[in-house]
């Protein structure tokens, strides 16, 4: 329990003369949810393409389980078992279910020279395990695009559970969606690190972060402000930080409160 | 968690929501359309049928190619210069320089399809449209065609292919005909008609199927296959779809974007090696607009130009579409420029009922 599942240690990040990651440091354990928060601009997107293999850092260490790796694309990534779900580019939406969930990975019959997919396989599988997530689909050929964006979501998340991944990395999973929407995308994060994944949640909504996270670490300007467990810290706090401090306080004063 | 406001979807509706549906509508109404104008004219007779059989079966093969390669989310605009290219080679090598036809043929597959994957590079490595690289390959290949062409025989024809191609191995592959027998036995017990008179009496009008016909049979078999049953059928539909995502999965979209432009290729060769074989020449301006009708049976046959959608089967019946149409009217004894008004009127038809299909798919409103 002591080991990481992933561990970035001081991670750099420089492109040309711009430092977008300036020293970060991470982890998450097994069967818990990180939060990363930060507002737009603070380097998030840089550390979770650092992280799954899209780029790689200019200065640091990263480890999985505590060996040192070197991801040199995102192919890597997935294999050391981290999966990254992104906000937009998760599914196809023209592709059914089953198509898009096996996408990259087909289950194959063979006779002889010829192959092709086991779409009785597939299917059930697909059907399982989006029933599992909570989503009764009402037929695995349904097209992605009549679905729900909180749904694709949980079928990309059902995706990279079932195909073994250790960590997920979840981009803004509930950024773009309903209150309804997001509250199921948030159940599906707790029934995935009750299963002993390490969930890493990047989010600027410090509400949907305070329902499910374990920590909450902070990125501003390219600089973490350091982790605090659940209960340490106030989402007043949290705020604060991801804005940088004092104008957002003044700002919450004349609003309310209610940023 | 089952959405109340979500009607169950009744089995018609979900047998109308596919690729197919306006293609096979568009089949039968033309079918029916025929057979009241023009269903004594002999059109639907052993040799009309051949006639359009011919006609659409050309037309299925450069679609099998087009449809791939368009749900895969390129075009290739250069399919009509290809196929006068591979004409004139097969041509110059097999006459002018006396090579076997069959080594002319392998060569003739071998040039294009590496001008295939020429483009398809080009498209991957620059990132531009596909349309732009491929109209340029569009004027280069037309170009070098009628250059080559007039360099070796001063001609734009280049005739003496059919004497060449007597006895060989691969050229009967293209040309030929199969199951002469049947049809033999089908003239004798008087099925379809047999000649009365010339040195062929006794023969019937059909001698056989010709290999166009099962050339076009057989891609769109194999074509459907790819597509709807293995692994590289769904890479084709994610590299369309989004190729990003695809990515981001591991689908290794320029691979497969090369590999259709390939494919692209090779059913270009494939059109223009049966066409040399026909005729006993090559021609430097074969093939003109082949292109844009591959594109338009595609679309007729459901595929959506921005790629991730479309079936095979649509664009075969696309093809039939197209082929019944323009000779059904020269059988019916229409003026034929007027195929190209319908053709026109079709295409728009066929991309507006796509739109609204593709809507009801993915829920857009």
């Amino acid at each position: 329990m002591s080991t990481p599942l992933i561990e970035m240690d001081n991670i750099e990040k420089h492109f040309g003369p711009v430092i977008a990651l300036g020293g970060v440091s991470f982890n998450v354990m097994e069967g818990e949810c990180h939060c990363l928060l930060g507002d737009n601009g603070a380097g998030k997107s840089t550390f979770i393409k650092t992280m799954s293999g899209v780029h790689k850092p200019t200065k640091g260490v990263m480890r999985v389980s505590g060996q040192d790796v070197a991801f040199s694309s995102p192919r890597d990534a997935m294999e050391a078992g981290i999966a990254t779900v992104y906000q937009d580019l998760a599914m196809i939406p023209l592709m059914s279910v089953t198509r898009n969930f096996w996408m990259g990975r087909e289950p194959r019959k063979s006779f002889g020279p010829f192959k092709w997919i086991d779409f009785k396989h597939a299917n059930k599988v697909t059907m399982d395990e989006m029933s599992s997530m909570g989503i009764n689909l009402r037929e695995p050929e349904q097209a992605v695009g009549t679905l729900s964006g909180g749904e694709r979501q949980t079928v990309a998340i059902a995706r990279a559970v079932h195909f073994g991944a250790k960590v997920l990395i979840l981009d803004e999973p509930t950024s773009a969606l309903g209150v309804r929407q997001t509250s199921n995308v948030l159940a599906t994060i707790d029934r995935v690190r009750k299963s002993g994944i390490g969930v890493i949640f990047i989010t600027h909504n410090v509400r949907h972060a305070m329902a499910v996270g374990d920590r909450f670490t902070v990125l501003n300007r390219g600089q973490t402000h350091g982790t605090a467990k659940r209960g340490e810290i106030k989402p007043e706090e949290l705020q604060d930080m991801m804005a940088g401090g004092q104008e957002l306080a003044q700002l919450e004063g004349s609003l309310g409160g209610t940023v | 968690m089952s959405d109340e406001r979500i009607k169950q979807v009744s089995a018609i509706r979900r047998a109308m929501i596919r690729p197919e549906l306006g293609a096979i509508c568009g089949t039968i109404l033309v079918f029916v359309f025929f057979f009241m104008i023009a269903g004594d004219s002999g059109m639907f007779s052993a040799e009309g049928v051949q006639n359009w059989g011919v006609v659409s079966a050309q037309f299925a093969i450069i679609a099998v190619g087009a449809c791939l390669l368009m749900i895969a989310g390129e075009f290739d605009l250069s399919v009509g210069s290809m196929i006068g290219f591979a004409g004139v080679v097969i041509a110059i090598l097999s006459v002018q320089w006396g090579l076997p036809v069959w080594l002319s043929i392998i060569a003739a597959f071998v040039v294009c399809m590496a001008i295939g994957a020429l483009n398809g590079f080009l498209v991957i490595k620059t990132g531009l449209p596909s349309f732009i690289v491929t109209l340029a390959f569009l004027y280069i290949l037309r170009g070098l065609t009628i250059w080559l062409s007039i360099l070796t025989t001063r001609q734009t024809i280049i005739g003496g292919v059919k004497e060449a191609a007597e006895g060989d191995p691969l050229a009967w592959l293209f040309g030929g005909v199969i199951f002469k027998g049947f049809f033999q036995w089908l003239g004798d017990i008087g099925v379809i008609e047999t000649f009365t008179r010339g040195s062929r009496m006794g023969q019937p009008v059909v001698d056989g199927i010709p290999m166009l016909v099962v050339w076009a049979l057989g891609l769109v078999i194999f074509g459907h296959w790819l597509l709807t049953k293995t692994r590289f059928g769904n890479w084709i539909f994610a590299s369309g779809g989004d190729a990003q995502a695809a990515r981001y999965v591991g689908v290794p979209v320029n691979r497969v974007k090369i590999l259709m432009f390939m494919f692209t290729a090779f059913c270009a060769t494939v059109f223009a090696t049966c066409q040399v074989m026909e005729f006993g020449s090559a021609a430097a301006d074969r093939g003109l607009l082949k292109e844009f009708e591959a594109i338009i049976c595609v679309v007729i046959g459901g595929a959506l130009l921005t790629g991730g959608y479309g079936s095979v089967i649509g664009a075969a019946l696309g093809a039939l579409i197209f082929g019944v149409v323009q000779q059904g009217l020269f059988f019916a004894g229409a003026e034929s420029s007027l195929f190209r008004v319908f053709l026109g009127g079709i295409l728009i038809f066929a991309v507006i009922m796509n739109t609204y299909i593709r809507r009801m798919i993915t829920g857009e409103r």
